[in-house]
């Protein structure tokens, strides 16, 4: 039996009235890969992982998880549309940490860390500490635990996100401009607990980023998305090194100009 | 205005009744209005409570509930905002009992009241739940909880916060509606100063009495939700101004 991807996007399209924003997206992403995707704004690179984490319906295709459908069901030998339920169930598998945060800003990094656990995975309540504890550690901030969100740097509220997101237990995780609502100066911070998550746990990563030296760094493979397509992919020395397509190297260009 | 302010003009309002009361030309009139000021209070706690919950089932049904009882909360909301708490009032009292449905005067006063200021506060509670940030939403189903989790832990905390202010507008408006009761055969505080006027003509003291009482109560009534306010926001502020 061959290894089913963690993800398939298969033949998915979004579109919003008119706009076409993904048009018929074929992607697979293996277990443990770490896959960057670049491009330029209104590409449809963000909605690739709303679309993953049930943020935002499709139009066509079928989202598929570790061989099961994420946005379908199976009922009588057919594919129907997924109800709330399946859709829960499913989802438990992925996490994700937004642009800007997100934190709930009525509850300290703690908390933020230890709701979902109790609520969702109905851990007892010390257990759920002992976790956010680890993670919050991890992430370095371990004597921040009980400020509130408003207390915090963007940097150290955007690592009590990562942590809050690791403690429901993630197969996949997805990152969406993570770095972006950022002060330069502490985009570092939080490209280095990423860094320490990929090494140190078994997660699946999808990211849409514009930082692409850390894209080259980290990925094993980079997606270069134009237009609602897949323009070109490939491990990130040939993207960057020696990108095929013209649109990839006019955007290249252009981005590593401005940086 | 400061929650000290409004401190000191309670105390002075309930300063200026005790005053009153020591003279005689007022004090012949002080049991008869508290015993009046007592029924409005209990009419107005209790419709208040009515009111809350009402306002708030009526939101939540209105915005995530099924189709038959989203309609049904349209259907409450129109019919209680569109007419008058008076005509609400005479309905429930006078034409209620003729298609057999008889309610005692004070079941049908705090019901009017509960249900009318109920329609506009579901309002409110929508409002404040729209202006919860979408952010919020996001982070909580990536978290996979159930739309009940979301709106129990992360969304109505949040909008708890917004909706105090309104709702303390709601409910000094539902205070002063309690002198409507006074028409449907309840001896209200209104009800009381009325009676007491028609029988001795003293209008000055009776009317500056139940002046200074309606006063006092709506003040305990803001200073309570300014505190509330205080207390509620406090996860939220803090920190704000580092």
């Amino acid at each position: 039996m061959t290894e089913q991807p963690m993800v398939r996007f298969d033949n998915v399209s979004k579109r919003y009235g008119a706009l076409t924003v993904l048009d018929g997206l074929n992607l697979e992403i293996a277990h443990g890969e770490k896959v960057s995707i670049i491009g330029p704004s209104g590409s449809g690179k963000t909605t690739v992982l709303r679309m993953l984490m049930t943020l935002e319906t499709i139009n066509d295709g079928v989202i598929w998880v570790e061989g099961q459908p994420l946005t379908h069901m199976e009922r009588n030998g057919k594919l129907v549309p997924a109800d709330l339920a399946h859709i829960r169930k499913i989802r438990a598998k992925i996490g994700m940490v937004f642009q800007s945060f997100n934190l709930f800003p009525h509850m300290t990094a703690m908390q933020n860390c230890i709701e979902a656990p109790i609520t969702v995975l109905g851990m007892k309540r010390a257990d759920a500490e002992a976790r956010a504890a680890d993670l919050l550690d991890m992430v370095g901030l371990s004597e921040k635990k009980d400020h509130y969100p408003s207390q915090l740097s963007g940097g150290q509220q955007q690592r009590v996100a990562i942590a809050r997101a690791c403690a429901m237990r993630p197969k996949i995780m997805l990152f969406d401009e993570v770095t972006s609502a950022l002060d330069p100066e502490l985009v570092g911070e939080v490209l280095e607990v990423i860094r320490k998550l990929g090494r140190e746990h078994d997660l699946t990563m999808l990211m849409v980023t514009h930082q692409m030296g850390f894209a080259k760094e980290f990925s094993d493979r980079v997606c270069f998305f134009h237009a609602g397509k897949i323009c070109e992919q490939g491990p990130p020395n040939e993207l960057f090194g020696a990108p095929k397509n013209e649109r990839t190297r006019q955007f290249l260009h252009a981005v590593l100009e401005a940086g | 205005m400061g929650i000290r302010t409004l401190v000191t003009l309670l105390v002075v309002a309930l300063g200026v009744i005790a005053v009153l009361a020591t003279q005689e030309a007022y004090s012949l009139f002080m049991p008869g209005l508290l015993q009046g000021a007592v029924l409005t209070v209990e009419i107005a706690v209790l419709g208040s409570l009515l009111a809350i919950v009402m306002g708030v089932l009526a939101a939540l049904a209105r915005m995530y509930g099924p189709a038959p009882l989203r309609w049904l909360a349209t259907v409450y909301v129109e019919i209680f905002r569109g007419t008058s708490a008076l005509v609400q009032l005479f309905w429930l009292f006078f034409v209620l009992p003729q298609f057999g449905v008889t309610l005692n005067a004070f079941l049908v006063a705090v019901l009017a009241l509960g249900l009318n200021v109920g329609a506009y506060g579901s309002e409110v509670v929508r409002g404040a739940i729209q202006s919860v940030a979408r952010g919020q939403w996001e982070a909580s189903t990536a978290l996979n909880m159930s739309r009940p989790q979301m709106l129990r832990r992360i969304i109505l905390p949040q909008a708890f916060v917004a909706m105090i202010p309104p709702w303390g507008n709601l409910l000094i408006e539902l205070l002063k509606s309690t002198a409507l009761v006074s028409l449907i055969t309840l001896s209200d505080l209104a009800f009381k100063a009325q009676q007491m006027n028609q029988n001795t003509f003293k209008t000055i003291p009776i009317f500056t009495l139940v002046l200074l009482m309606y006063l006092a109560m709506s003040l305990v009534l803001t200073i309570g939700m300014r505190l509330l306010e205080r207390r509620a926001s406090l996860g939220l502020a803090r920190g704000r101004a580092a």
